[in-house]
């Protein structure tokens, strides 16, 4: 569980976080770039035959209802859900407190419950240019049929693996490891410099 | 080179880690038999054609998978979860055994 610190919690990606616009926006900004802060990232693990109940728990936990099949996922803006791997679901919520409160429901005979909320840093990219930034990082397909609104993939980006969801029709959810936060987001920038980025 | 992961979908290479010849038979760890581990760590088919894998999508989902390569083509026939699947694999047990016969 993510201890309540004060005055903000410290970012992995400070030294390098410049509020502003960059690069060449001079004919608009076209990508959006921020950090979410999650109070709280969990991973959610079933035993074999236990997928069932541990949607259902979390279902009970964040009244989210995650649709069938393979990376699907929701978010209503608050909290979000997307498998990411078979039986294994990757939970966050702008609030604290989400490992403890699935503990409860989460038995050791459904599954397991791993508390990331320190170890992973959710960076955001919305805008016009946001696939096409993405896809100069990772070979996968981000266009709208084949990666919806809610899904999550799995992939990796020069092996550091990234999670994804897709959270809007131009809005991306990027939870990377916290050590490799910084250089990520670095890259980030430098790949949406020639649309024109800003930093919120 | 393109491995269509059953949960990902199609992924490049390079997401996936070879994890060695899904023809082996590992013994019993407990096992004295000797034969039986030489066969495991060295006696392989080396078949021109299809061949038993195992990969894992070590940068996507992380599962194991079970994949028949043609050696010859890269073409890949078959893809599928290792899980419930222990000991040998058998995926493509017809190339095996046609290979098995040949020797
Ligand atoms: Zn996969």
């Amino acid at each position: 569980m993510v201890e309540p610190q004060s005055p903000e919690p410290l970012s992995p990606l400070e030294p390098e976080f410049h509020v502003g616009s960059h690069g060449n926006f001079e004919h608009g900004v076209e990508i959006i770039l921020t950090e979410t802060r999650p109070g709280s990232i969990v991973q959610l693990a079933a035993w074999p035959g236990e997928e069932k109940k541990l949607i259902a728990a979390i279902r009970t936990v964040t009244g989210l209802a995650l649709p069938d099949g393979a990376g699907g996922g929701v978010s209503d803006g608050v909290k979000s859900v997307f498998g990411f791997a078979p039986g294994k679901f990757t939970v966050a919520d702008e609030a604290e407190g989400l490992a403890a409160a699935f503990a409860k429901v989460v038995t050791p005979a459904i599954g397991t419950v791993t508390d990331l909320s320190h170890g992973r840093t959710a960076i955001r990219i919305a805008g016009p240019k946001a696939e096409w930034v993405l896809a100069k990082f990772f070979a996968i397909d981000f266009s709208l049929p084949a990666f919806p609104v809610g899904a999550g993939r799995s992939t990796a980006h020069h092996d550091v693996f990234a999670q994804i969801q897709r959270t809007s029709a131009d809005q991306f959810d990027i939870y990377v490891f916290r050590s490799f936060a910084r250089s990520f987001w670095k890259a980030l920038c430098h790949a949406s410099e020639e649309v024109g980025y800003e930093v919120q | 080179m393109l491995i269509t992961c059953p949960y990902c979908g199609p992924r490049d290479v390079i997401e996936f880690t070879y994890q060695g010849d899904g023809n082996r038979e590992r013994p019993d760890p407990a096992s004295q038999n000797f034969e039986a581990w030489n066969a495991y760590v060295y006696d392989r088919l080396n078949p021109a054609g299809d061949h038993n894998e195992i990969w894992q999508h070590s940068g996507g989902c992380r599962t194991h998978l079970k994949v028949v390569r043609n050696t010859l083509t890269h073409e890949i026939s078959s893809v599928a979860f290792m899980r419930g699947d222990h000991g040998r694999g058998d995926h493509g047990s017809a190339a095996r055994r046609k290979a098995e016969d040949k020797s």
